[in-house]
């Protein structure tokens, strides 16, 4: 198929449409038994005509099988420990690094340390377990907001909440974002790290058998944490939520200020 | 994606031949699939370590006992590099279909997996994520249906901060997704739509690749246009997905392929085209249709048409909206480089993917079909020529050809003047002789024009033998009634 030459030069000049020729129709174009009438076409999604292009849009996904041998193995870099003061462990790949950081790190609440997979999850826990002014209002009003994105219903208590989450939504009973509080004192000094206690907020212990003793660093590593939580956190906070959000992103600096103070 | 993707065959353990054969069987199968409107094909992501996958070695099928001493290892362990070992041997083996079996008929197995999904040991949390995607990869609906009770959490983790994690889950979802209503039907009120609306923002490339994918999914599915397309065109996804399609820089093919299909299976489904019209998509997919044309003759990157075939579709079905008519009547689509650059593809189609010939000449018909500028267009550039070069390649080809062709000749004299003398009367001789009744009763309805708007080409017509070109066809039903009126005005002019 050969294209005149001045088409390429075309494409690549500015805009512009064609100054159209005069149309001028006879009543015997149309006239029996021609029937040929100029107009647009449209086709469906399951029409015929689609089939080759669809077929050759799964070929391509399942492409992704075929060449699966050689992914490239993830850069190693010389092993460096997690800056985050109090934080034992070691990479060796910039990939594991920022997966455990926004995992553990990442949206941690200052008071209780717990870790939650999202910004969203995380203002939702401060505002239920750790303001007094919270608690005030919504003995007055609807506070305890869907945890689903896109959601605006709020309700009295977050046994509602949940109850409307599992009826209207669909989640799990035992959606483990959601646990409802046991103890009513805001920022309680609350040790992570204890056997027994079930997963709360943090994100989760396996819940189905009762786990075993954490392994021991880790044991050791929450144990120097809760300390430094308790003596800097330990008089009860009224604050805005943001305020509460700036704390926590600067604790990690506050610490090491405090350490290296002593 | 593109790089990624291109010349990494499985290192010589088939030859060229092997995987010719093995993609006609595939495409066969994919056809077959289509034509039963069962057409179904998830991504997986595998992630070996070259030391893991050894000598074209496939893990071992596990049974009951070993899979629950892996998860009990995974939940019970003391070390965590043992933990995360068991998890990759229980992925390993999820490999096969009867593994996925004996994982979902036991008792707790998934509740455990989810649990480890949800833990706050990250390597723990990933491997957990990557066994789930194993068996969101199954074809069995029933190890979809399993995967329920994890959907929840693959949502909540869309508004995380950990890009291959989101880029896992949202593989894992759009997997699940393709295989089951059941899924869909949970995943719907579990607010996949916002999730998705929220995470689209994302910057990474990785991620938005993999949201259109999931996004594709859920457009295919059979009840979307009333229950999952109302909800879609209700978000800010629409002008997400324009701004993924708009061309320069930022313009990453990967992730255009995708969101060109979600585009293109919203916009066939009908649901309400007008408001696309409204944020810009017309003129969005124009330009990436002149963008497309210029790529396409700077490289000889296979895999463009992957992007040029739904922006074809997007473009040919919207022009069909009365939208898409400003109050003056004339198109919003006016550019003439849309013409040019069309036919800079269907060059490209003609040398490496003949198949898309017709979709390419589906956009012209809607582009010319009522408009006297696009025609005029056609006529100026000199395209006509290039345009009857198509003839040969197969009967729909033709057809179209000719309908493009009726399109301009049916504005009147003044275009087909244009028309005559020139190759087009030689090129109809030549398609009378066509046995395919399509191609001649549309050879018919431009030879009547021809002759309405241009009398002096009848003479011709009869001097190269057109009379007997005609009567080939006088005894065919459906061409009789046209063959002999056109024998009369022949005889008449």
């Amino acid at each position: 198929m050969q294209l005149p030459p001045a088409l390429c030069a075309r494409l690549a000049a500015g805009p512009g449409a064609a100054e159209p020729l005069p149309v001028e129709r006879d009543p015997a174009a149309g006239a029996a038994p021609f029937h040929f009438v100029a107009r647009p076409v449209r086709f469906p999604r399951e029409h015929q005509f689609f089939e080759d292009g669809d077929v050759q849009r799964h070929l391509y996904l399942q492409d992704v099988i075929m060449q699966v041998a050689d992914v490239p193995e993830k850069p190693r870099v010389p092993a460096f420990a997690c800056q985050v003061a109090g934080c034992c462990q070691v990479f060796d790949a910039l990939d594991d690094y920022e997966h455990h950081y926004h995992t553990l790190h990442g949206n941690v609440c200052s008071f209780c340390k717990r870790a939650f997979p999202s910004g969203h999850l995380l203002d939702a826990h401060i505002l239920e377990w750790h303001d007094s002014l919270f608690q005030i209002l919504s003995e007055r009003q609807d506070m305890y907001q869907c945890l689903v994105e896109g959601c605006t219903e709020k309700f009295k208590t977050s046994r509602d909440r949940k109850d409307h989450m599992v009826r209207m939504h669909l989640y799990p009973a035992d959606f483990r974002f959601d646990k409802p509080k046991k103890s009513r004192s805001p920022a309680s000094a609350e040790a992570p790290g204890d056997s027994g206690e079930r997963s709360e907020g943090e994100a989760m212990e396996i819940c189905s058998e009762p786990v075993a003793a954490s392994p021991a660093p880790a044991g050791e590593r929450r144990i120097c944490r809760h300390r430094s939580v308790s003596e800097l956190f330990l008089k009860p906070v009224l604050n805005m939520c943001s305020v509460l959000r700036i704390l926590g992103c600067t604790w990690a600096a506050a610490l090491l200020i405090l350490n290296s103070e002593r | 994606m593109w790089s990624r993707r291109q010349g990494r065959l499985r290192p010589t353990v088939c030859g060229v031949e092997e995987l010719r054969r093995r993609r006609r069987e595939r495409e066969a199968a994919l056809r077959k699939a289509r034509r039963e409107q069962q057409l179904v094909s998830k991504r997986l992501l595998r992630d070996d370590a070259p030391e893991e996958a050894g000598e074209g070695c496939v893990a071992a099928i596990l049974g009951e006992t070993e899979v629950q001493q892996f998860l009990r290892q995974a939940q019970q362990g003391t070390e965590e590099k043992e933990r995360e070992g068991a998890l990759v041997s229980l992925r390993r083996g999820l490999q096969h279909p009867e593994t996925q079996q004996t994982f979902i008929r036991l008792e707790g197995s998934m509740r455990t997996l989810v649990g480890l999904l949800t833990s706050n040991q990250a390597l723990l949390q990933l491997e957990a994520a990557r066994c789930l995607h194993e068996l969101s990869h199954s074809e069995q609906s029933t190890v979809a249906e399993a995967c329920l009770p994890a959907t929840s959490y693959l949502l909540t983790y869309l508004s995380g901060h950990s890009s291959d994690f989101i880029e896992l889950c949202l593989y894992t979802l759009g997997n699940l997704i393709v295989e089951s209503e059941a899924v869909r039907r949970q995943l719907l009120p579990q607010g996949i739509v916002p999730a998705l609306a929220a995470c689209i923002q994302s910057p990474h490339v990785a991620v938005l690749e993999a949201l259109g994918y999931a996004l594709s999914q859920l457009l295919q599915a059979e009840e979307a246009p009333e229950k999952i397309i109302p909800s879609i065109l209700a978000s800010t996804l629409p002008q997400h997905m324009l701004q993924m399609l708009q061309p320069g820089p930022k313009l990453n093919p990967g992730v255009a392929v995708e969101f060109a299909w979600c585009l293109h299976y919203i916009i066939c489904s009908q649901v309400s085209n007008p408001l696309l019209i409204g944020h810009g998509a017309l003129s969005t997919l124009g330009l990436l249709l002149l963008d497309l044309a210029g790529a396409v003759q700077k490289t000889e990157d296979a895999g463009l048409e992957l992007l040029a075939c739904p922006v074809l579709r997007c473009l040919s079905n919207l022009l069909t909206e009365a939208a898409v008519e400003t109050v003056g009547g004339q198109m919003q689509l006016r550019d003439e480089r849309v013409v040019a650059a069309l036919f800079i593809l269907l060059q490209f189609f003609f040398q490496k993917q003949p198949s898309l010939l017709p979709e390419g000449l589906w956009l012209l018909n809607n582009l010319t079909a009522n408009s006297p500028s696009f025609c005029t267009s056609l006529l100026s550039l000199d395209l006509i020529e290039p345009l009857l070069q198509l003839l040969p390649v197969s009967n729909v080809v033709s057809v179209m050809v000719l309908t493009v062709l009726c399109n301009i000749a049916e504005k009147g004299p003044a275009y087909c003047q244009r028309l005559w003398p020139g190759p087009l009367l030689p090129a109809l001789l030549h398609t009378l002789a066509f046995s395919d009744t399509e191609v001649v009763g549309q050879s018919l309805e431009l030879l009547h024009l021809l002759f309405l708007y241009q009398p002096e080409a009848v003479q011709v017509f009869l001097q190269q033998s057109g009379l007997q070109a005609l009567e080939r066809h006088q005894e065919e039903a459906q061409l009789q009634d046209r063959v002999y009126a056109l024998q009369q005005t022949a005889l008449q002019g």
